[in-house]
């Protein structure tokens, strides 16, 4: 069985498409050519303050307009609710649209193109001449009565309000360097992809976009993960998006509370703990990969490398720059105190493999730096740690540092290791550079970036580590993973090496501009869930290195 | 009876049918809310709307309550139950006559006939309210069964 779709098309079909964003805004425009003329459409969710006026919940807007001749275009909206488990038939309601109802939440459909019952699905043709426009919107309400958006010239002003609330967003972007257009395309993809309830950051708004196609390394990305925290808060800041990043840290502090001290993988926008995963088997799957799954049973998982996320998060958001009031403080000085009980315990880190527990090393790394952020945090004043704290924290920051250097780093490798004692590396090891724990030209840490580019690299890209998970199919080389080396060579001042890099990440975005979490080595085709917030967060976070080691 | 008493009864009954129709909303059995709906006769603002709702409908409530006094003074019964008749009757009259009318005399609702525009843009509710879902009439009717019924129940306890 397959899901809901919403298509507008023309019905000739030997068009070509072509699409792109409006300059500086998350306002798609698709070009659709055809032998006798060609049409545009624009889609995008009106952004006006509902809270003063009388709007939607939520609303998706198309509008398309002939451009050249005159084109036959189809409309078809089916809707599959509740993951397709629900059946629904649509409710005429006269001028006021189509209707489908359940529950408390409404959905409503209305367009100036007729629409008509085929199955259980809405359709339209209607042929545009240049310069005619219609508009197609759909509107959802919850709880309420709902709002019936207008069309027409009201349409028009949603379009041209929305188009100039992003410019007026992206234009604040302080990033001044090269390859501004990528960065302003990555950031605004992160405000997509950040709730605007809570301020949480979801890793991907997709579930079981598959990482090996037809294979079953599906998951659901719906959720926030603690592990994105620090370095997420690290690009929205370097792009001068202060509130945005207060907010994300506002909402870690406060979801965090439900399991305080100890800190789960993995939260919903909501701040909810339980995210049991269950598999949709009546669903056929993005290519045949199956299963489908919703909910993710790594919120069940050991990271100990989140509290070194959280911790950096707000030295990040706060340093030199303000205080954290008494419970965040009290929270975040909770976490250290966990550090310090369990950095020697193993866990799954931060690529969350299924199976035993390991001995991580970039684990240990970022319990060092929950550590070292805290300290930090209390010689700036943001948080006021009493002496004997301050004493312990420092102690255990010197232990973990000497466990690292001494068992975590292979001397016939020639490199530091996945886990202590180990002889495999994996690329999480070039964070080591980006938070601060090693100078990126320290000769451990260039061993290290040549040793995992010998294991790991291929065509330019990188895979994540070199174990077999266990799971079925081999997945693609990870995005984010090339942006950290990047990173390295960018704090190396090697400049024209990370240029040449970057560039070559950047052919691997698609038409857009858009990442997925993982990239086919051989085609180049994006695979997992899509887009991918770490790894438009890592393209940020590059780019920014580059420009700062160029100042 | 003291004259207080209808004031803080009113009050008390108002929130009990509040309560209903809150956790009707939250629960999913309907999507009515009449603060809402009272709201947006005088402000399109959404916020604003929703406060000056509920003080209208708190005050309405209070309203109401002198007039149930009034039909148990008039007929000299002063139980719950009679007082969760009115209630009944009270809600069918708003379902079946005030809330069908309510596009005629709204100024921001739509209407099937006049279609959507700039200025009328709210969901009208049809008959008995079921476009705000199908329990809304249940959940009408036993909100103002409530409401009536707390009435009674006080002046059954006063008298």
């Amino acid at each position: 069985m397959r899901g809901g779709s919403f298509s507008l098309r023309p019905r000739d079909p030997f068009f070509t498409a072509s699409r792109r964003y409006v300059e500086r805004t998350a306002v798609l425009e698709t070009d659709f050519t055809t032998d006798s003329g060609s049409v545009r459409l624009l889609d995008l969710m009106p952004i006006d303050d509902g809270a003063r006026a009388l709007r939607p919940m939520r609303e998706v807007l198309r509008a398309v307009e002939g451009m050249v001749g005159t084109v036959e275009i189809e409309v078809r909206f089916d809707l599959q609710p509740d993951y397709a488990r629900r059946r629904l038939r649509p409710r005429q309601r006269g001028r006021l649209g189509w209707t489908y109802a359940w529950g408390n939440e409404v959905l409503v459909v209305r367009s100036d193109i007729a629409l008509r019952l085929e199955g259980d699905a809405l359709v339209g043709t209607v042929t545009l001449d240049a310069g005619e426009r219609r508009y197609l919107s759909l509107a959802y309400t919850k709880g309420d009565p709902a709002v019936l958006p207008p069309l027409g010239a009201h349409a028009e002003e949603r379009i041209v309000d929305t188009i100039h609330w992003w410019r007026e967003w992206a234009g604040r972007c302080r990033y001044s360097g090269p390859y501004r257009e990528q960065v302003v395309r990555s950031v605004v993809t992160l405000k997509l992809l950040t709730y605007a309830l809570s301020g949480a950051i979801v890793a991907a708004p997709t579930t079981s976009l598959p990482e090996a196609i037809g294979k079953g390394r599906n998951w659901d990305y719906r959720y926030c993960w603690l592990r994105d925290a620090g370095l997420t808060t690290q690009a929205l800041l370097a792009l001068g998006y202060r509130d945005e990043a207060l907010s994300f840290l506002g909402w870690m502090l406060h979801a965090t509370r439900l399991s305080w001290p100890e800190l789960q993988v993995m939260y919903d926008v909501f701040g909810r703990t339980r995210l049991d995963e269950s598999e949709l088997v009546h669903l056929a799957g993005y290519g045949s990969s199956r299963p489908v799954r919703i909910g993710n049973d790594a919120y069940r998982q050991r990271q100990l490398d989140i509290y070194g996320e959280v911790v950096s998060a707000a030295h990040a958001a706060l340093a030199g720059n303000g205080r954290l009031d008494t419970e965040s403080a009290r929270m975040l000085a909770g976490l250290g105190d966990v550090v310090c009980r369990q950095w020697r315990e193993s866990d799954a880190s931060i690529w969350e493999v299924r199976g035993p527990l390991r001995h991580y090393t970039f684990s240990k790394v970022m319990c060092w730096a929950a550590l070292d952020g805290l300290l930090k945090l209390h010689r700036d004043g943001a948080l006021v740690l009493p002496p004997a704290k301050v004493e312990a924290f420092g102690r255990e920051r010197a232990a973990i540092a000497q466990t690292i250097e001494r068992r975590g780093f292979n001397a016939a490798l020639g490199s530091y290791a996945s886990v202590l004692d180990g002889d495999k590396v994996d690329a999480s090891l070039l964070l080591m550079a980006c938070i601060g724990y090693k100078e990126a030209d320290d000769p451990r840490m260039r061993a290290t970036y040549d040793r995992i580019h010998q294991r790991l690299g291929r065509n330019g890209l990188l895979y994540r580590y070199e174990r077999f998970d266990g799971i079925d199919g081999v997945e693609g080389a990870f995005g984010i993973c090339g942006f950290w080396a990047i990173d390295n060579l960018a704090k190396r001042g090697e400049l024209d090496a990370a240029e040449r890099r970057f560039r070559q990440m950047l052919a691997h975005a698609n038409d857009l501009g858009l990442y997925a979490e993982e990239i086919d080595v051989a085609s180049g085709a994006a695979l997992g869930n899509f887009p991918q917030a770490f790894t438009h967060v890592g393209l940020i976070n590059a780019a920014v290195a580059i420009e700062r080691a160029r100042a | 009876m003291n004259l207080a008493y209808p004031v803080l009864w009113g009050l008390l009954a108002t929130v009990a049918m509040t309560a209903v129709l809150q956790a009707s909303q939250g629960f999913g059995w309907s999507r009515l809310s009449l603060p809402l709906l009272v709201g947006t006769f005088l402000t399109g603002r959404r916020d604003r709307a929703v406060v000056w709702g509920y003080l209208l409908y708190v005050i309405g409530g209070w309203l109401f309550a002198f007039l149930y006094f009034l039909l148990f003074d008039s007929i000299g019964i002063r139980t719950w139950w009679l007082g969760a008749l009115a209630g009944l009757v009270h809600g069918l009259f708003l379902l079946v006559c005030a809330l069908p009318l309510l596009p005629f005399v709204h100024p921001r609702m739509a209407s099937e006939y006049h279609g959507v525009t700039a200025r009328r843009q709210l969901e009208p509710p049809g008959f008995m309210a079921m476009n705000y879902g199908y329990g809304t009439p249940l959940m009408t009717l036993l909100a103002q069964t409530v409401y009536g019924a707390v009435l009674g129940a006080f002046a059954q306890l006063a008298g």
